[in-house]
């Protein structure tokens, strides 16, 4: 019989990894301008609710966030509703006009992203838009998931 | 004179866990990435009216009042009606096709206005606002259609197309201040 000698491809079977950290550099690169580091440590419990016809925000560098939800207590335990902006929960709620007119100088184009409980009630939130429209920051957004059917 | 011309060590530096380095960072910033398209409501507040400044006169046929509830029960113009009821007889507040008497006279003097209790919740508000949004977004795809055979959402932003079918159903939605009790 004859003994067939499996034909050896001349080339070598190597992939070039040369290029490998200019690679890994690029995807690197890439998540760390898309990172945004500083996160928020919520005060307040908030679930976000549903909404079918919403709009994607691609700017995220005009949002500013103000939370409303019942404020998380110690033991696993929920108490009134509050308003957190940054890293504080407000408790004078004629001290939002100041503080998001600093905010609207530093970014004339600014997005009130406003993430509300879905059990908070209407009260407080009107009492809060009442003070953006004094604050002239007229933008709002009501932050919704996507509605899945 | 004489230099005497010395062979220098060559001075590299050993590459090769430049690549270990750059993995370790890049499961770093993997890992804390988040990318989250942040989606909602958008909403342009009117601004706070004046002391002395009486609100523009509006006529009723153009207003339609939508009233909700703590409950979630919902009244139109003074009719009880069911939340996915409430998007038809928006459009046909709106459009008006039959030039009814008590509906809006055109797209563009049409006023939704939403008021609530204090004690609705939210959830209920953003379904109540949802609905109303959902009737424009049908309205203007609708007219984008006939216009340009596209949906409304195709059109590219701030362009004149999609500005002219703004401007035939501009959205004017009114919060109105909530009731106390």
């Amino acid at each position: 019989m004859a003994h067939f000698k499996k034909k050896q491809a001349g080339s070598k079977q190597e992939i070039p990894t040369s290029a490998m950290p200019d690679v890994v550099f690029m995807l690197l690169f890439f998540f760390m301008v898309t990172t945004v580091l500083r996160e928020v440590t919520l005060k307040v419990r908030v679930n976000l609710t549903d909404a079918e016809n919403i709009e994607k925000i691609e700017q995220k560098r005009l949002l500013s966030y103000v939370y409303i939800g019942p404020e998380r207590l110690p033991g696993n335990r929920l108490g009134e509703d509050k308003v957190q902006i940054d890293d504080a929960i407000v408790e004078d709620i004629g001290g939002i006009r100041t503080l998001m007119y600093d905010k609207l100088r530093e970014q004339p184009k600014l997005i009130v992203s406003l993430r509300v409980d879905e059990s908070s009630e209407f009260g407080l939130l009107t009492d809060v838009q009442e003070e953006l429209k004094k604050a002239s920051t007229f933008r709002i957004n009501y932050s919704t998931r996507r509605e899945v059917n | 004179m004489l230099i005497k011309k010395r062979k220098r060590e060559d001075a590299d530096i050993n590459g090769s866990s430049m690549a270990d380095i750059a993995f370790l960072l890049l499961i770093f910033f993997l890992v804390t990435t988040t990318i989250n398209v942040d989606t909602g409501i958008g909403l342009v507040l009117p601004p706070p009216l004046e002391e002395d400044q009486e609100p523009p006169p509006i006529k009723e046929r153009n207003l339609m009042n939508i009233l909700v509830n703590a409950q979630g029960r919902i009244l139109m113009d003074e009719e009880p009606y069911q939340l996915d009821e409430v998007k038809p007889r928006l459009i046909e507040f709106i459009k008006n096709p039959n030039n009814e008497a008590d509906l809006a006279e055109n797209p563009e003097l049409a006023i939704v206005s939403i008021k609530t209790q204090r004690a609705t919740p939210y959830r209920i508000y953003v379904d109540m606002l949802d609905e109303v949004m959902g009737a424009y977004k049908d309205l203007r795809d609708e007219a984008s259609r006939t216009n340009y055979g596209v949906p409304y959402g195709a059109l590219r932003e701030e362009s004149p197309q999609q500005q002219q079918v703004k401007d035939m159903y501009p959205k004017k939605i009114s919060i109105a201040e909530p009731d106390e009790s």
